[in-house]
């Protein structure tokens, strides 16, 4: 079975499985690293959202074999350093978003990358913006959701 | 009711004792025992049979809560909690947290209770225990209720031991230490742990010990808002679901379901081939399909995608919305004749809906020769554990069930259908399974609302109202749960037996708050070839929507202001405060743009009373705005919603439960359905089904938790949603000059492309570094 290697969470890993075997199950089933979760498998939901390069992509779309040795894929255990949270997970908790917490690991890591695209564009978020978050809950959190991105952005 | 001191019972002071037990263990274990509570009308005289008219609500003498704790009690000293040498308390909540926040809720009654940090609090899910009967059900937003009591008594009676073990240690007189945040300490300041004492107050023996719990007025953490205990896995991925978990050699499995719902294998053509594919350990028929376990879930996908299987029809062949419809009207009950008063009457549908959380249908099974072992969310897990053993032919103490945290449920995790599946495919491959519903079969397999018609009608002269009659009629709703064992789910599927418990459910969830003269509701249910089950609020969102809507109609017909005339005609004190609360925080009546309107409803149930007020924009500007792969349409612009559960355990819990109940109703209202064709419902995944998204939420949005009106919590997981959804209707109503009669008003448009059936999933997408974050 053909090799790949590349990075997560600022390590080096190598795994053999079949090139088309999309990133989401080589990072859950393989490498057991279970934070993104799946929700559709179809680029829909959402909840997948990770990290690559530094942009929001969705590992469910991506096969293995399209990544380079030295991509850098952060999924949401890669996002806090140690003990010290990420600032957006830091207003996750002090809005108390999360409730079953399935889609929370997917909307942190939009919001991240959402509010880093918006601070390059040099303004700031508006409702619009937030309008545009794709993912899904099925708890109904959006509300707290938008305001701790709104107080999370502030801090980043 | 004395105490073993011989203690009189301090009826005098109105501080009721309690009676629990020290359980023998080797570190401290308290469990409550309770007799049955007084039922609410023992205290005033019971009513004499010849005035239980129509006029006295059935739900203010019991309700379901009443009859799901008192079912829980009996069992209620098997219930138990442990303080630990290292000073943590444990306790095993046989209960299941889908995100209502139950965890947290009950570590905060232990935390009072007992005096401890809340952080020092550990929750964990029962296992499956047969033993505890009707006490490990999860619904009807009942944990909070049935718990409520039996919690605080046990950690009471730690609490009571710990102190007389420091009197003991200390040589101090009870009277003379105080334990607060973990610690014991006497006056002059010494102190000890309570981890230090756990063994020293443990008891060799059971023994019965009597207990106050601490009066409202001195609670600490009951009451006070609380982030929720497991916040911070949530947000650092350390949380574990089912699929998270790493049972050894339990390998990703998928199964191959038949292009209409409950459709049966007749032959595979390509087994061997497929078992062949890259990845792929096994592949074999099962009751409900093909399944197929391989060495990752997208090795699954492709190998279910290649399966090429000849499928026998399925229960519901060959039926649509328009023909489930046509059924639902004939086995409507007859509304009578009209009276020679004026009236107000509709008619309403309200399409299927699908009942997917984001984690779809999931389990793991090791199932070896003489013993299982299950991993599942299980809301029910008793009857998951019996009705698995007896599938598996083994005796029920050879089947251990573990309950996991589950990623939502709204009702849909009552059921245990992975849970079966995942034994099946065990034991006929004899290796451990990580089963796993893919996304479309979850909506458009997995168990729906059920569709459903609502009939009302109002007779009235002049400003009162004479009589309120609603016929409701639904495709069976599946309660073959029963009460959460065998026994009860047994009688729920009998062909009597299930429309026993429909109708119990229905006649005990039910209330009519307004003075309506006399009120009737009635339940028809008809058609059994549906996967359906009871989805949050189950009765409500539908019942309360078609109410409030005639309501509206009503309050026009006599000149009234929609909301005073709800005011002046709710018939007690609460009710009434929930509804001034919105229409002051919400300003109604304020002047509103043409096309843009304001809604207001109110529902009562499960001891709580709830009221919200909408605005929609219903402009052709907003209604048209371009949303791709997603449905805009009219929008929510501001949603105020006021609660009342007697007593809030954790207020920023219940705002988070409202919030949830507010987007259900907003999707149930405008969005949110599913499309039955020939047999089978269009809706393969969330590109196709609905649910609220951010460009459906309102920017303005607030709740507000009235302060508590009892010593009891009434019940909050379900109550946001009939509320909402009504309010929205009517806001819908307002803004666009007609009643709507049919929902979700978007049901008439198909806004997207149905996937196919053959194959049963859509393939996996190969695209997602071509372009930006955003994908479908």
């Amino acid at each position: 079975m053909p090799e790949h290697t590349f990075r997560v969470n600022g390590e080096q890993v190598t795994v053999n499985v079949a090139d088309d075997v999309r990133l989401l199950w080589v990072l859950r089933d393989v490498l057991g690293i279970t934070g993104p979760k799946y929700g559709c498998g179809i680029n829909v939901c959402k909840a997948c959202t990770s990290h690559l390069n530094g942009r929001a992509v969705n590992p469910c779309a991506i096969p293995v074999g399209r990544l380079q040795p030295s991509d850098e894929v952060t999924t949401i255990e890669g996002l806090a350093t140690g003990e010290d949270l990420h600032p957006m997970q830091q207003a996750w908790l002090d809005h108390d978003v999360a409730q079953c917490g399935y889609c929370q690991p997917g909307q942190i890591m939009a919001a991240v990358a959402l509010v880093e695209q918006v601070a390059a564009e040099g303004r700031a978020i508006t409702d619009e913006d937030l309008d545009g978050i794709r993912n899904i809950c099925r708890c109904g959190t959006y509300f707290r959701i938008r305001e701790a991105i709104r107080a999370g952005a502030g801090n980043m | 009711m004395t105490g073993p001191d011989g203690g009189a019972p301090d009826e005098a002071i109105g501080r009721r004792r309690f009676l629990g037990y020290v359980v023998a263990a080797p570190t401290l274990v308290a469990a409550a025992e309770l007799a049955p509570p007084a039922p609410p009308a023992a205290a005033a005289p019971a009513p004499a049979p010849a005035e239980l008219t129509e006029l006295t609500e059935l739900t203010e003498l019991i309700d379901l809560n009443d009859v799901m704790t008192a079912a829980a009690l009996p069992t209620s000293a098997l219930i138990s909690v442990e303080v630990r040498a290292d000073g943590t308390v444990s306790f095993a909540l046989p209960r299941a947290e889908v995100g209502q926040g139950i965890t947290t809720s009950t570590a905060m009654l232990i935390a009072e209770e007992l005096a401890v940090p809340l952080e020092r609090v550990r929750v964990t899910l029962a296992d499956a225990r047969p033993e505890l009967l009707f006490n490990q059900l999860t619904g009807a937003s009942n944990t909070t209720i049935s718990t409520y009591v039996p919690i605080r008594v046990a950690a009471a009676i730690a609490r009571t031991r710990l102190l007389s073990a420091a009197a003991a240690e200390l040589g101090t007189p009870v009277s003379g230490l105080t334990l607060k945040a973990g610690v014991i300490s006497d006056r002059s300041g010494r102190g000890l742990d309570i981890g230090a004492l756990a063994t020293k107050a443990a008891s060799s023996r059971t023994q019965q010990v009597s207990v106050q719990l601490a009066p409202r007025q001195s609670f600490t953490v009951i009451g006070r808002p609380h982030n929720r205990v497991d916040a911070r896995d949530a947000v650092t991925g350390r949380k574990k679901f089912t699929m998270d978990l790493d049972v050894p050699d339990a390998r990703p499995t998928m199964v191959c379901r038949p292009p209409t719902i409950n459709g049966k294998v007749a032959s595979v053509a390509n087994l061997a081939e497929v078992r062949a594919m890259p990845g792929v350990t096994d592949a074999v028929v099962i009751s409900t399909g093909v399944a197929v376990r391989a060495e990752t879930f997208g090795q699954c996908i492709d190998a279910v995608r290649a399966l090429k299987v000849s499928w026998r029809p399925g229960t519901a062949a060959g039926k649509s919305d328009a023909s489930v419809l046509r059924e639902l009207q004939a086995a409507e009950l007859p509304m009578g004749l009209r009276p020679p008063t004026p009236v107000v009457e509709g008619a309403f549908t309200f399409y299927f809906r699908s009942n997917s959380a984001l984690e779809p249908n999931c389990a793991i099974a090791d199932v070896r020769p003489g013993s299982a072992e299950i991993w599942s969310a299980l809301k029910s897990p008793i009857v998951a554990q019996q009705t698995i053993a007896a599938k598996l032919g083994l005796p029920v103490g050879k089947v251990t069930v573990h309950v996991t945290e589950g990623g939502g449920s709204f009702g849909r995790k009552l059921f245990f259908d992975a849970a079966l599946e995942a034994a099946e495919v065990s034991q006929k491959i004899g290796k451990p399974v990580k089963l796993m519903w893919h996304r479309a079969d979850d909506s458009r397999q997995g168990r729906a609302h059920p569709m459903a018609t609502s009939r009302v009608r109002v007779s009235y002269l002049g400003d009162t109202v004479l009589s309120y009659k609603q016929r409701h009629t639904s495709v069976a709703t599946d309660l073959g749960h029963g009460l959460g064992e065998i026994f009860t789910a047994l009688a729920a599927r009998l062909p009597v037996g299930d429309i026993g418990f429909s109708q119990t459910f229905f006649h005990l969830s039910q209330a009519m708050s307004y003075d309506f003269g006399v009120s009737s509701r009635l339940l028809a249910e008809t058609d059994k070839s549906f996967n359906t089950g009871s989805m949050r609020n189950v009765y409500s969102p539908d019942v309360t929507c078609a109410r409030e809507l005639i309501v509206d109609q009503l309050a026009a017909r006599m000149g009234k202001d929609a909301y005073r005339f709800r005011h002046d005609r709710l018939d007690d004190e609460r009710s009434r405060a929930v509804l001034a609360k919105v229409a002051e925080a919400g300003g109604w009546g304020r002047a509103m743009q043409p096309g843009t309107a304001q809604g207001i409803a109110f529902h009562a149930e499960y001891k709580s009373v709830s009221a919200c007020l909408v605005e929609i924009d219903c402009r052709p500007a907003t209604v048209g705005r371009p949303i791709r792969n997603g449905v805009g349409g009219p929008r929510v612009t501001r949603a105020v919603f006021a609660v009342d559960v007697g007593l809030a355990v954790n207020p920023r819990g219940l705002e988070a439960q409202m919030m949830g109940g507010i987007m259900d109703g907003i999707a149930l209202a405008l969005t949110a359905s599913l499309h039955l064709r020939d047999g089978y419902f269009l809706e393969a995944s969330w590109d196709n089904y609905f649910y609220t998204r951010q460009w459906n939420t309102p920017p303005d949005l607030r709740i507000i938790v009235m302060p508590s009106t009892s010593d009891q919590p009434g019940g909050a997981g379900e109550l946001g949603v009939a509320a909402s959804m009504a309010a929205v209707a009517c806001a819908y109503g307002r803004a666009t000059g007609t009643m709507p009669t049919s929902f979700p008003i978007n049901h008439g448009t198909l806004s997207f492309t149905p996937k196919p059936t053959v194959p049963p999933i859509p393939p996996s997408p190969a695209d997602g570094l071509d372009r930006g974050a955003q994908g479908a």
